[in-house]
C-alpha cells in the first residue's frame, strides 16, 4: 500500500488515488505529427526501472491531477510537484534503470 | 497425565479443559496449548507427512512449526492446517492430525513412505508429464487426494470477521525482551505506539525461560510491564494477534485472534478475527528468532524436538517431553534446555555434541546430573515407530564421516539444536536484504529500506542482556525520529541470563549409509518432505539457483515457508555446489508470516456489504412491485416487472408492446449529469465530442459521441444548453465518473487556460423516462402548465416547469424511438413524482418498464449501447455514425487517429443488422459470424454484439460487428452458436421506423 | 407557487433500526435535508473569494481539511483549491445561491445547487471513532484531527464528506444519495458490537 502526499489533502492511501501514467506526455500538434508520432503519443511509454515520473489524481479527495516521482522498485516517493512544472532533479540512486527522455 | 510436572509453568491447574484428539479423550488445563497438552499426556504422534506419509510429532513451540498441523473443530468451523503449536486448548476442543486417514497411528497409505525410492526431488515434473490431458482428469486429483493437508469447509463461515485501521508513531513487532523495552521506551516518550505479539501473553522467549529480569522472574517483569503499557493513553497492545504482512510505506498488516480461544462457545457479537491495517511511522522488528533443528538421519521421528521447544514445554507449561532425552547439538546454549529439564525433574541420558572441544558451562551440571557426554559425535540414526525410542551415537572421524565408535543410547526424546535463525521474514517482506554471518550460520538482517530497526535476536543478538538494552535504544530511537523524546535510551533492566555461548555451524550429519543410500532419511523441510538427498539431487541434475532448486525440490513452499528449513537447505546446497551462502544467494519471504483465513481478508465485505448496491429513489418503489434487478455498475436497476405468471420473455414482450402502442416508465436516473459552466465551455465540448456544440441553440440538446485520442468510442449522450455558458451533460450509467475525470484530466493537464467549472449532479436529479404514444397525455395530466405540442417544446430541447408539484427540468429525448419526455426532478421528489405518473397514466394503460425492454426497444431503432456495440477498438466510422463526426472543425479528440493507417482498413469490423433465417431462433450475444459453414477452424468475420426477440416485429433481430460489413447488405453468412451453423442475412441495423416518423407521437 | 410534496429521505426505510441505536455509546442518525451549494472560484480571481464570504457571512476556508462557520447556520466546507461545499438551512437555499450570483457577477464561478443530491449522517458517541477506524484509512487521533477538521475520503467502500464537528466525538457524513442506504447499513453493522446484549 502506497501512502502518498496529496499536494492539497496531505497524505492518503493509494486507494484513494487513481494513476494516470507516465508524466510529461504532451499532447502534440495534430496537424503537425506524422502518423508514427501519433501512436508514439497514444501508445508508447518507458517502462522505468528506477525513477519514474508519473500523474496520479486524488479521485476521493479534491479531485486535483498531480505529478509524482517515485522509484520503482523500491516505491519511494521523492517528489510530489503540480502540473505544468518540469521534473524535480533528483539524485540517481543506485539501481536505477535507463530512463526515458 | 503422566508427563506434566506437579509444580513450576504458567498454566491454571484449577482450571481443567477436556478435549478431543485423533478421536482419544484427554485433559489439558487452561493456559496450554493443543500442542503442551497433547505433550503432558505422553502423545507426541501428531500427524503423517505431506508426501511419505511418515509417522510426524511436535517439533517446535511456535508458529515456526512444520509438522504438527492439525485439522480444528467440526462442521462449517472446521479449519485445516493450524499449527498446534499455536492453537490454544478450550474446552471441548475437537482437533485431528492432517493427511492421515483413517488416523495417524493407523495410516492406511503409509505405503507411500516405502515406495521412497520412486519420488525424488522433481518427481511430479518427472512422472506426469504426458499425456497433458491426463493432468487434469487423473494425477491432479489423486496426487490431491495422496499428498494433501487438511481439508475446507464445505459450509459457509457462521462467524463474522472485520478490519480495524490504526496509525500509529512507533509500531513495535514483537513482545519479547526486546520488542516490550522498545514499546516502553517509545511509550514513555509520549509516542503513539502499537505492540503486537501472537502470544497470548506479553513475554515471548521470557515465557520458556527461567530467567530473571530487574529483580523478578521474566515473566513476572513482563507481566508488569504490560500494565505500565496499559496504563499509558496512547500505547495499543494487541496480543494473540500475528502481524503477518509489511508492506509499502510502513503499512502493515495483522489478524488479531480475538475469540479463537474460546472455541466455538465464542460470543455472539465480537468478531472472531479482526484485520488491522497499521500505517507507522517508524517500525520496530523485535520478531525474536527460531531455532533450527539439526539435519541427521531420519530426524523427523515424534519425540525429536528443538531443545528451546522442550524448555518452553517443561517452563511455561509443565509438561515434561519425555522420560529420557538426548540432546543434539551444535552450541552451548542447548546446554541449558537440557538442564531445565533436569531442574525440573526429568531426565537426560546423553549429550551429544559435534564439536570436538565444546566449552559449554552447563556441561559438568549436566554430567552429575546422569548425562553420557559424546562430543566429537552426532546422531547416526534414530529408531523406533511411532515415538524415537533409541539413537545410534557416532564418533565423527577427521574426514568428517563417521568413525567406527558407536553407542545405542535409548530414550523417548531428542532434543535438537543447530543454532538459532533471526526471524527476519517481515524485514525481507519490507524489501530489506539480508546479508550471511559465516561464523554463527546465521542470516541476519542488512540493509532496510524503509524507516525500521532491528533489536534484539532478530537482529542476531540472542543474549538477553543485549535484547532489553538493544530494545530500549530502538524504542527511544524510533520515538524521538517520529519527533518524541530525545532519543536517549533508558538503562535496561538487570537481567541474569548468561551470553549466548559459541556455536560451529554444522549442517549435515552423516548416517550409517551414504546420503540418499538406505531408507533412512535426513529430512530438511519436515513440512514439504525434502531431504538431503533431494537437494544434493537437484543440484547434481544442474540446477545451481537457489530460487530454482527451491522450486524443484519445494523446499520452503509449505504453509511455513521454510521457517526450520532453509538456512539448512541453502547451506546444505551451498556445500554440495562448493560454494558459500551468500554465492548461492537466498531465496526471499513474502507475506503472509503465518496462513491468514479467508475470513479475515474479507472481513465485512460479504453478503449485501460485499459491495455498495448503489439505489435511486424509486428503488424501494421497484421492490415493492415484484423488479427483477439488474447490476449496472454499482446500481441495480429495474430489469423486468413480472406480473404473476409470467417469464422474462412475457414481462419483456408486454413491457415493450405498451411502450409501442400506449406509454412506458422507465427509471433513467442512473444516467450521469455533470454541468459545465464558464466561458470556454462550448470551446471543451467542441474538443471532447466529435460533433459540435458551439453551434447548439439555449434550450436545445444535441447527441454526441465521445472518443479517446486513439479514435476510439468510449461514451455516448445527450447534452443539453441551458444557458450561452452553461451546458448540461448527460453520460452512460457506467461511466458517469469516469467522463467527469476525463474532462476533468483535459482541463488539468492539458487546457488549464479553459475557463470550465465541471460539476455532478448525477444524484441531484431523479429521472423518469416517460415513453409512448400516450406520453403527452399522461404527462399533461400532472403538469398542466407546460407547453407540450411539438411546436413549443420540439424533439430535442428541454424546458423547465411543475410536474406533479415538484420543480422539474423535462427533455424531449428518446431513447426507444417513441415520442417521448425525461422528466429531471430533485432527487427526494422521485419517488412522488414516479408515483403521480403511474396514476395519471392508469387509463393510458402506463406500464413501468425495465432496462431489458429498454434494450429490445432501443435495438429495434439501430440505437447501440456503448460497451454493447463497441469495444474500445470501435471507431465511430466502423457504428456507421460518420453523421456525427464534424468535417468542419480542426481538432478534436480521436480526430487525428482516424487517419491512421489501421482505422483506414477497409476490412474492419462495421455495425450492421443480422436476421437469422429461422424467426424465432434468437443468437446468443457473443456468437461469431462465419461466412460458409464448414470444419474448424472456420475464418471469423465478425460477432454478435446484441441480439433480442423483437415484440413489435414478432422474429428475433441482431446487431452485429462484420467486417467489411457495409459493402455486404442483403448477403448471407452464417452463424455459429452451439456447433451448428445457422444461415442470416445482413441488414441495415434500424429495424424500425427508420425515418423516425414516431418520435413526436 | 404550489406547495412541494414532503421530501423522502434515502435512508426511509432504515428509521426504526436508526431510532434504536445510541445505547451503545455511538448514536447515528440521519439529518433533516439540508440546503448543499457547490461553489467554484479561482481564489486568484481578484475579489471573489472575499465576495462569497461577503455573502455567505462568513469566510471561505482555504486551508486543506478544514471547514469554516457562516452566518445564519450555514458552514463552508473545502473540498478543493478552488472547490467549497456549501451547507444550510433547506428553506433558504435558494435565496443563498442567488445571493452568492448576485456578488460573483462578473467573475469566473459556478454556483451549483446540490441540495437534493445527499444525504448526511450524524455519528456521535465515544465509540463513534472506532466505529469510523474500521472503514477508514484516514488517522482520525485528535493529534491529527479534531472538530473543524472536514476531509473527502473513503469509508468501507463509499465516497464520503468527513466533517467533525463536536469532541465527543461527533461527525457529520455526507454521502451521494445512492450510497446512503449501504453506508448507513455499513455503519449499523459496524456498531453492532457495543450494543448492550
Amino acid at each position: 500500500m502506497l501512502w502518498i502526499d496529496c499536494p492539497w489533502c496531505g497524505p492518503r492511501p493509494e486507494t484513494e488515488y487513481r494513476y494516470g501514467g507516465e508524466a510529461h506526455i504532451a499532447r502534440p500538434d495534430p496537424a503537425a505529427t506524422d502518423d508514427a508520432g501519433w501512436a508514439d503519443y497514444l501508445f508508447m511509454r518507458t517502462n522505468t526501472k528506477g525513477v519514474h515520473a508519473e500523474r496520479w489524481m486524488h479521485r476521493d479527495g479534491c479531485r486535483r491531477w498531480f505529478n509524482v516521482l517515485r522509484h520503482t522498485v523500491s516505491n519511494e516517493v521523492l517528489a510530489v510537484y503540480p502540473m505544468g512544472t518540469p521534473r524535480p532533479e533528483t539524485p540517481r540512486l543506485p539501481g536505477d534503470g535507463a530512463e526515458g527522455a | 497425565m503422566g508427563f506434566r510436572l506437579e509444580k513450576s509453568g504458567r498454566i491454571d491447574r484449577t482450571k481443567p479443559l477436556d478435549f478431543t484428539f485423533n478421536g482419544r479423550r484427554y485433559r489439558g488445563f487452561a493456559g496450554d496449548t493443543l500442542a503442551s497438552a497433547l505433550i503432558a499426556n505422553g502423545t507426541h504422534l501428531t500427524s503423517r507427512s505431506f508426501k511419505y506419509h511418515r509417522p510426524r510429532g511436535i517439533l517446535t513451540a511456535g508458529a515456526e512449526e512444520p509438522s504438527a498441523l492439525v485439522q480444528l473443530g467440526e462442521g462449517a468451523r472446521t479449519e485445516p492446517n493450524l499449527r498446534a503449536t499455536q492453537v490454544e486448548l478450550y474446552d471441548g476442543l475437537v482437533a485431528s492430525g492432517v493427511n492421515a486417514w483413517p488416523s495417524a497411528s493407523c495410516d492406511l497409505a503409509a505405503w507411500t513412505g516405502r515406495l521412497a525410492p520412486l519420488f525424488p526431488a522433481g518427481f511430479y515434473y518427472k512422472t506426469f508429464l504426458w499425456p497433458a490431458s491426463f493432468w487434469k482428469a487423473l494425477y491432479e486429483p489423486a496426487i490431491r487426494r495422496m499428498a494433501g493437508l487438511g481439508h475446507a469447509p464445505d459450509a459457509p463461515d457462521p462467524d463474522s470477521y472485520d478490519r480495524m485501521n490504526a496509525h500509529c508513531d512507533v509500531l513495535v513487532v514483537g513482545a519479547g525482551p526486546a520488542g516490550i523495552a522498545a514499546a516502553l521506551a517509545a511509550g514513555e516518550a509520549g509516542a503513539r505506539v502499537v505492540l503486537v505479539d501472537e502470544q497470548p501473553a506479553l513475554g515471548g522467549a521470557l515465557q520458556g525461560l527461567r530467567h530473571r529480569v530487574d529483580g523478578v522472574d521474566g515473566t513476572e517483569w513482563a507481566g508488569a510491564a504490560a500494565a505500565r503499557l496499559a496504563a499509558m493513553p496512547e500505547v495499543r497492545v494487541l496480543t494473540r494477534t500475528t502481524l503477518f504482512g509489511y508492506y509499502d510505506h510502513n503499512t502493515l498488516s495483522a489478524v488479531e485472534r480475538r475469540t479463537d480461544h474460546l472455541g466455538p462457545g465464542r460470543p455472539a457479537g465480537t468478531s472472531r478475527q479482526r484485520l488491522w491495517t497499521i500505517k507507522a511511522g517508524r517500525v520496530v522488528l523485535a520478531t525474536g528468532a527460531h531455532e533450527r533443528p539439526l539435519v541427521f538421519a531420519d530426524n523427523d521421528r515424534p519425540g525429536i524436538m528443538l531443545a528451546s521447544a522442550a524448555q518452553r514445554y517443561v517452563n511455561a507449561y509443565a509438561a515434561l517431553p519425555g522420560e529420557r532425552a538426548v540432546l543434539f547439538t551444535n552450541n552451548d546454549a542447548a546446554y541449558e534446555a537440557a538442564h531445565d529439564i533436569v531442574e525440573a525433574g526429568g531426565s537426560v541420558g546423553a549429550v551429544v555434541d559435534c564439536r570436538p572441544q565444546p566449552t559449554a558451562p552447563l556441561a559438568p551440571a549436566l554430567r552429575e546430573a546422569g548425562a553420557a557426554l559424546h562430543t566429537g559425535s552426532v546422531i547416526a540414526a534414530t529408531h523406533g515407530a511411532k515415538r524415537v525410542r533409541s539413537v545410534t551415537v557416532a564418533k565423527l572421524g577427521k574426514d568428517g564421516g563417521l568413525s567406527r565408535e558407536r553407542y545405542r543410547i535409548y530414550c523417548d526424546s531428542v532434543l535438537v539444536s543447530g543454532g538459532w535463525s533471526p526471524a527476519v521474514h517481515l524485514f525481507c517482506q519490507s524489501g530489506g536484504r539480508l546479508a550471511f554471518e559465516e561464523a554463527r550460520g546465521v542470516l541476519l538482517p542488512g540493509e532496510a529500506t524503509q524507516a525500521l530497526q532491528v533489536a534484539g535476536a532478530a537482529g542476531g543478538s540472542f543474549g538477553l542482556a543485549a535484547c532489553l538494552a538493544e530494545g530500549g535504544a530502538a524504542g527511544a530511537e524510533a520515538a524521538r525520529a517520529a519527533g518524541f523524546g530525545d532519543g536517549s535510551p533508558p538503562p535496561p533492566p538487570p537481567s541474569d541470563a548468561p551470553e549466548p555461548g559459541a556455536i560451529t555451524p554444522y549442517w549435515l550429519a552423516p548416517g550409517l549409509k551414504p546420503l540418499g543410500h538406505g531408507k533412512a532419511k535426513h529430512m530438511v523441510d519436515h513440512q514439504d518432505d525434502v531431504t538431503a538427498a533431494d537437494i544434493r539431487l537437484a543440484a547434481r541434475e544442474g540446477f545451481r539457483s537457489v530460487e530454482h532448486v527451491k522450486r524443484y525440490t519445494t523446499i520452503g513452499m509449505g504453509t511455513d515457508q521454510g521457517k526450520t528449513a532453509n538456512v539448512n537447505g541453502l547451506a546444505i546446497l551451498a556445500d554440495t555446489l562448493g560454494k558459500t551462502v551468500p554465492e548461492v544467494g537466498t531465496t526471499t519471504y513474502r507475506p503472509p508470516y503465518t496462513p491468514v483465513t479467508f475470513g479475515a481478508l474479507a472481513g465485512r465485505d460479504r453478503g449485501d456489504l460485499m459491495d455498495p448496491v448503489r439505489r435511486t429513489a424509486m428503488h424501494e418503489w421497484h421492490e415493492e412491485n415484484g423488479a427483477v434487478f439488474e447490476p449496472v455498475g454499482q446500481w441495480h436497476r429495474p430489469w423486468w416487472y413480472p406480473k404473476p405468471g409470467e417469464d422474462k420473455h412475457a414481462a419483456v414482450a408486454r413491457e415493450c408492446r405498451a411502450v409501442r402502442e400506449a406509454c412506458g416508465l422507465l427509471d433513467a436516473s442512473t444516467l450521469g449529469k455533470i454541468e459545465i459552466a464558464g466561458p470556454d465551455s462550448a470551446r471543451l465540448l467542441d474538443m471532447v465530442y466529435t460533433n459540435a456544440f458551439s453551434t447548439l441553440k439555449v434550450g436545445r440538446v444535441r447527441y454526441g459521441l465521445m472518443c479517446g485520442d486513439d479514435g476510439m468510442v468510449f461514451d455516448d449522450g445527450t447534452t443539453a444548453r441551458l444557458g450561452e455558458n452553461r451546458y448540461l451533460m448527460t453520460t452512460t450509467t457506467g461511466n458517469a465518473a469516469h467522463v467527469l475525470e476525463w474532462l476533468e484530466e483535459w482541463l488539468q493537464t492539458e487546457w488549464p487556460e479553459m475557463r470550465v467549472w465541471c460539476t455532478s449532479v448525477t444524484e441531484q436529479w431523479a429521472t423518469v423516462a416517460l415513453a409512448g404514444p400516450r406520453a403527452r397525455d399522461v404527462l399533461a395530466a400532472v403538469a398542466p402548465a407546460l407547453a407540450l405540442d411539438t411546436e413549443s417544446f420540439p424533439f430535442m430541447s428541454v424546458t423547465e416547469g411543475t410536474v406533479a408539484g415538484a420543480p422539474a427540468r423535462v427533455f424531449r429525448i428518446s431513447f426507444t424511438g417513441e415520442l417521448s419526455f425525461e422528466i429531471n426532478v430533485p432527487w427526494h421528489h422521485g419517488r412522488h413524482v414516479w408515483e403521480a405518473l403511474m396514476a395519471a397514466g392508469a387509463d393510458h394503460g402506463i406500464t413501468p418498464y425495465g432496462t431489458e425492454a429498454m434494450h429490445v426497444l432501443r435495438a429495434e431503432r439501430g440505437f447501440i449501447i456503448v460497451g454493447q456495440e463497441t469495444d474500445g477498438t470501435t471507431t465511430p466510422q466502423d457504428l456507421g455514425m460518420d453523421w456525427i463526426v464534424s468535417k468542419k472543425k480542426p481538432d478534436f479528440l480521436g480526430k487525428r487517429a482516424w487517419s491512421r493507417a489501421d482505422n483506414l482498413r477497409e476490412d474492419r469490423k462495421q455495425l450492421v443488422g443480422i436476421l437469422t433465417e429461422n424467426p424465432k431462433e434468437v443468437l446468443p450475444e457473443g456468437t461469431q459470424l462465419v461466412d460458409k459453414p464448414g470444419r474448424a477452424p472456420v475464418p471469423m468475420i465478425g460477432h454478435v454484439s446484441s441480439s433480442y426477440m423483437s415484440p413489435t416485429l414478432g422474429r428475433s433481430i441482431a446487431l452485429a460487428l462484420v467486417r467489411r460489413g457495409r459493402a455486404r447488405m442483403g448477403e448471407t453468412v452464417h452463424a455459429a452458436p452451439d456447433g451448428r451453423f445457422l444461415p442470416c442475412t445482413i441488414t441495415e441495423p434500424v429495424f424500425y421506423d427508420p425515418e423516425g416518423a414516431k418520435r413526436d407521437g | 407557487m404550489a406547495e412541494q410534496p414532503v421530501p423522502q429521505s434515502p435512508l426511509a426505510s432504515l428509521a426504526d433500526a436508526l431510532a434504536a441505536t445510541g445505547a451503545d455509546g455511538v448514536t447515528l442518525a440521519a439529518c433533516p435535508a439540508r440546503a448543499r451549494l457547490n461553489l467554484r472560484l479561482d481564489p486568484e480571481d481578484g475579489g471573489a473569494l472575499e465576495a462569497a464570504g461577503a455573502a455567505l457571512g462568513g469566510t471561505l476556508p482555504l486551508a486543506p481539511n478544514t471547514a469554516t462557520a457562516a452566518a445564519d447556520g450555514w458552514s463552508i466546507l473545502w473540498l478543493g483549491p478552488n472547490e467549497w461545499l456549501v451547507c444550510g438551512p433547506a428553506d433558504d437555499g435558494a435565496a443563498r445561491a442567488g445571493a452568492l450570483e448576485a456578488a460573483l457577477a462578473g467573475t469566473h464561478h459556478a454556483v451549483t445547487d446540490v441540495g437534493a443530491m445527499y444525504t448526511t449522517l450524524t455519528l456521535a458517541g465515544a465509540n463513534a471513532r472506532t466505529v469510523l477506524m474500521k472503514g477508514c484509512r484516514l488517522d482520525l487521533h485528535p493529534r491529527a484531527f479534531a472538530p473543524g477538521a472536514c476531509a473527502q475520503t473513503a469509508l468501507a467502500r463509499a465516497q464520503v464528506i468527513l466533517h467533525q464537528i463536536g469532541a465527543e466525538p461527533v461527525y457529520e457524513l455526507t454521502v451521494r444519495n445512492s450510497f446512503a442506504h449501504y453506508l448507513a447499513s455499513w455503519l449499523l453493522d459496524a456498531m453492532a458490537e457495543y450494543r448492550p446484549a
